[in-house]
């Protein structure tokens, strides 16, 4: 998630890390999926479109959006020749 | 007559549900509308000593609905205020002593003598919550700036647009705005955003709160109490008038030490 990367730079205030909690309880309780079951969809994805295409693993991305209470789930699956130019570096914080 | 009935919930208990219940529903009283307060946390009653009507019950809301009183005997008459009235919870039943059909009949016959309804929800997401925000036009939800109340807030809000009940607006209770200033305290423009929800009001944190449920008069009495003054806003944006939300005072050393009242 890119707000990660966003608090990443700053020293953490309380203020900033009760937002982030909860922006991360909030959009887990919304799609009811725990984190763990979220990094078990992920590599499920992973072997599915493998089977088809050849994938960078390692930088595919797969996270919830929220718009007004509205959760979306967004996968960001970089094919394996074009993954430097388009995806964004990974944080691997699971 | 069939007035606005409000429902006073939150998800997490110890927010300060029944606070706001006592002082929303004194609040519209002194503007002269007539309130019935409803305690709906059934087994757990509280709403009598908020208001210090303790002594003066005689019947509760499941003796009405067991048929053993009339309405109006069952509720209890504030002395200073008399456009107040308090349905009171029983005590030694649990809250599956009501059903849902019950607590909507009961709401709407409150309505039908008085402009505003306030029933205060139990905690909790289930039986309880359930049957106390079915019959509302308005759900006000209370959090305090915390990470846990936050979160039970959102689940609230979630299960009534689930189930397409009333809108809920949002009071940030317990605020310490010092600590905000310090990044100490999540600001409550962060928790309106994150629950997507209208704010209705900001409570700050009163240590004259305590001092007012020890002798049962509610802080919405007390002329000075920043937290009195916050309460008497929201009760006046119940009512539709347009008041703008104050700049958030932080307490003076003073205060501090004294509490805000001296």
């Amino acid at each position: 998630m890119k707000l990660w990367d966003i608090f990443r730079r700053h020293s953490k205030s309380g203020q900033d890390i009760a937002a982030q909690r909860l922006r991360l309880v909030l959009t887990h309780d919304r799609a009811n999926i725990s984190p763990g079951m979220l990094e078990m969809l992920k590599d499920e994805i992973i072997s599915v479109i493998s089977r088809h295409l050849e994938i960078d693993a390692e930088k595919v991305q797969v996270n919830f959006t929220e718009d007004h209470r509205e959760t979306r789930l967004v996968a960001d699956i970089p094919p394996a020749n074009t993954a430097q130019t388009t995806s964004p570096r990974v944080m691997n914080d699971a | 007559m069939a007035g606005k009935i409000i429902t006073i919930s939150s998800g997490k208990g110890g927010v300060g549900k029944t606070t706001a219940t006592a002082n929303l529903g004194l609040g519209l009283a002194m503007l002269g509308e007539r309130v019935v307060c409803i305690d709906a946390d059934i087994g757990l009653r509280n709403l009598d000593v908020m208001l210090g009507l303790e002594n003066r019950i005689v019947y509760d809301i499941v003796n009405y609905i067991e048929g053993r009183c009339r309405f109006r005997q069952a509720l209890v008459r504030d002395k200073h205020f008399p456009e107040l009235f308090l349905l009171p919870a029983a005590q030694t039943r649990d809250k599956n002593a009501i059903t849902i059909d019950d607590m909507s009949r009961v709401a709407h016959e409150a309505a039908e003598i008085a402009d505003y309804v306030i029933i205060d929800s139990p905690a909790g997401i289930e039986h309880g919550f359930r049957f106390a925000a079915k019959p509302a036009d308005l759900v006000l939800i209370v959090t305090n700036p915390e990470v846990a109340a936050v979160r039970d807030a959102d689940r609230v809000i979630g299960l009534l647009e689930a189930e397409g009940w009333a809108p809920a607006r949002l009071i940030v209770n317990r605020l310490k705005p010092d600590m905000v200033r310090r990044n100490e305290m999540l600001d409550p423009d962060t928790v309106v955003d994150l629950l997507a929800i209208d704010l209705i009001g900001i409570v700050p944190e009163d240590a004259q709160i305590l001092a007012a449920s020890n002798r049962g008069r509610p802080i919405v009495l007390e002329d000075r109490s920043d937290a009195g003054q916050a309460f008497r806003d929201i009760a006046r944006r119940l009512r539709g008038e347009d008041i703008p939300f104050a700049p958030l005072k932080e307490p003076t050393l003073f205060q501090k030490i004294y509490g805000s009242h001296s």
